[in-house]
């Protein structure tokens, strides 16, 4: 059973705001979903190695060269704050 | 103009390459069309009428010189999950809703500087969902009957195709995300194999997962648009360097003597009757042209589910984690920077974000990593091992696509558990990354069903070669919906 302090202990890993009443609800879902999927535990795999990338690709490498990128001004043009080329955030706490 | 709307891509292709119509005269009667149906339907988040036209424009001068490669005069619909240069991108999510990308998406490469795009279709937020409700943008309706979803992720993209909206469409499939609305709009939609077609430009949602597919009238439409954005990627490191074959080549060839398994574990009583019986008939339909047909498990697919059900939000968790308000999208101003993140978090994200970034982030938190997700990448392995034991027997694996024929809206939508149950027969070939396809078998309820194929790594040529003959024993014949 997820109580809804470890609710709010989750959604604060996740950098997650959630009203009072997604608080509530949260949980009952979570729960419901946890028991569902419950039963893989039911499995011996204590000796099966795990799958990450479905063609077991491990690292890919590339030369580390520079290369043109997107000019500075194009990739601040999204951005929600841009101040003296660069992205500008609320006081860091 | 009626005329044109009934035709393939293919065929649609043809007459472009022989001159005899041009692409403006292409987009000109898909704009109209959107027009006529969008109203009743809402397959799109963003429409590009005067985008495509100006861009037709451009291909139909190319036109004149050569070298314009066949898919290049079809107009294209792409789901708005996919980065789009100067056109706005949204993933269906409130924290999206101005965000434009600043460059296209490397799946769209081979239609040259400017695709000849209809519009970006909708989706649930972020491609999780089965529905297409779950689009901060309204939801789409089924152009079978208006009264019942599209399925989803890209349940725009199967809409669209359905209606005429365009002749074909990018789709992207995490846990069957192209084939089950494919299925339940009556077309064709593939998963390829994990890493066939370069991920670059598409806002990821499972990383190890995710694959951009095609949603076409048919199969031979399939192949091409196949052919069209397959192939590697130096900016995915995950795209196969494994060279592209010739899709098109040998896909009449037929499935004689061809070793036909139909999956025991996805035939059972969760599946609705009509769905099965469909599925079974195709399966016949193989037999009586030459395959061999039989039976085949694969024990695992009954943790298939649970096991994507971990790894999908677990790797949501980590890739949604990039919407926090700082380099692009929404920003709720507040006083310090965590509070900024939770609050845009909050207010940008709908509710079944929340509940896989909650998901996944609990799977993934100290004490629990190694019970739920080390457990499901076991869990991945044994699907993996089931499909290459089926493999040494059988070349192509049958299945329906999707449990059930095309719900009613809102039928679903207050029981995550069951929306999730759509995806029971779609999972075991995403999390074992297998190129799986649906195709419409026949009707049910009046509805379609779906019916799925799938093959080993990279047996695409073989695998559309079968559902090329699956879909002449369905004899399903594709005109757009009302």
């Amino acid at each position: 059973m997820i109580s809804e302090e470890q609710v709010r202990h989750v959604a604060s890993l996740a950098r997650l705001g959630l009203t009072e009443d997604e608080i509530k609800e949260m949980g009952g879902q979570l729960d419901a979903i946890l028991d569902s999927i419950e039963k893989i535990r039911e499995l011996d795999l204590a000796d099966t190695p795990p799958t990450a990338n479905p063609l077991n690709l491990s690292n890919v490498l590339r030369p580390d060269e520079p290369r043109p990128e997107l000019p500075r001004e194009e990739a601040l043009a999204p951005a929600p704050d841009p101040a003296d080329d660069l992205f500008a955030v609320p006081r860091i706490d | 103009m009626e005329g044109l709307l009934n035709l393939t891509a293919r065929e649609l292709s043809g007459k472009i390459g022989a001159g005899e119509l041009s692409v403006r005269e292409a987009a000109e009667a898909a704009n109209a069309r959107v027009e006529e149906v969008e109203g009743d339907l809402n397959s799109f988040v963003t429409t590009t009428p005067e985008l495509a036209l100006t861009r037709a424009g451009r291909v139909d001068e190319r036109v004149r010189n050569g070298g314009v490669k066949p898919w290049e005069g079809v107009p294209l619909v792409v789901k708005d999950v996919l980065s789009t240069r100067g056109v706005r991108t949204t993933c269906g999510s409130k924290i999206l809703e101005d965000f434009t990308p600043l460059y296209d998406a490397s799946a769209l490469r081979s239609f040259g500087e400017s695709p000849v795009m209809v519009g970006k279709s909708n989706m649930d937020e972020f491609a999780m969902g089965s529905s297409t409700e779950n689009s901060a943008y309204g939801p789409t309706r089924n152009p079978w009957d208006t009264n019942r979803v599209p399925g989803g992720s890209s349940g725009g993209s199967a809409a669209a195709v359905a209606a005429g909206e365009g002749w074909w469409a990018l789709g992207t499939d995490t846990g069957g995300s192209v084939r089950q609305p494919a299925a339940l709009c009556g077309i064709v939609g593939l998963k390829p194999t994990y890493g066939r077609v370069s991920r670059y430009g598409l806002i990821s949602f499972g990383s190890s997962l995710d694959c951009i597919g095609p949603m076409t009238r048919d199969v031979r439409d399939c192949a091409l648009l196949l052919q069209a954005t397959a192939g590697h990627d130096p900016r995915d490191s995950t795209s196969a360097n494994v060279e592209v074959p010739d899709y098109l080549a040998g896909l009449e060839d037929g499935v004689e003597g061809l070793r036909v398994g139909v999956v025991t574990e996805l035939m059972d009583e969760r599946i609705d009757a009509g769905v099965r019986e469909v599925t079974s008939k195709v399966a016949a339909g193989l037999e009586a042209a030459g395959a061999e047909v039989g039976e085949v498990n694969l024990p695992h697919a009954y943790y298939a589910l649970e096991a994507y059900y971990i790894i999908a939000p677990a790797e949501v968790s980590s890739n949604l984690a990039r919407f926090d308000g700082v380099r692009y999208g929404l920003r709720v101003p507040a006083d310090g920077v965590h509070e900024m993140y939770r609050k845009t978090r909050e207010a940008g994200f709908g509710a079944e974000a929340k509940r896989r970034i909650m998901l996944g982030t609990y799977a993934l938190s100290s004490g629990y990593y190694d019970a739920y997700y080390a457990q499901a990448q076991k869990v991945r392995t044994k699907i993996i091992e089931d499909f290459r034991g089926a493999f040494s027997r059988y070349d192509v694996l049958v299945s329906p696509t999707s449990p059930s024929v095309a719900f009613e809206i809102g039928a679903k939508t207050d029981d995550p558990l069951a929306m999730y149950l759509q995806d029971i027969c779609a999972v075991p070939a995403s999390l074992a990354g297998v190129p799986a396809i649906s195709i419409p078998g026949g009707l049910s309820e009046g509805l379609p069903v779906g019916v799925q194929l799938m093959g080993d790594h990279f047996t695409e040529p073989m695998l559309l070669r079968a559902a090329r003959a699956a879909e002449q024993a369905a004899n399903f014949r594709f005109s757009p919906r009302p």
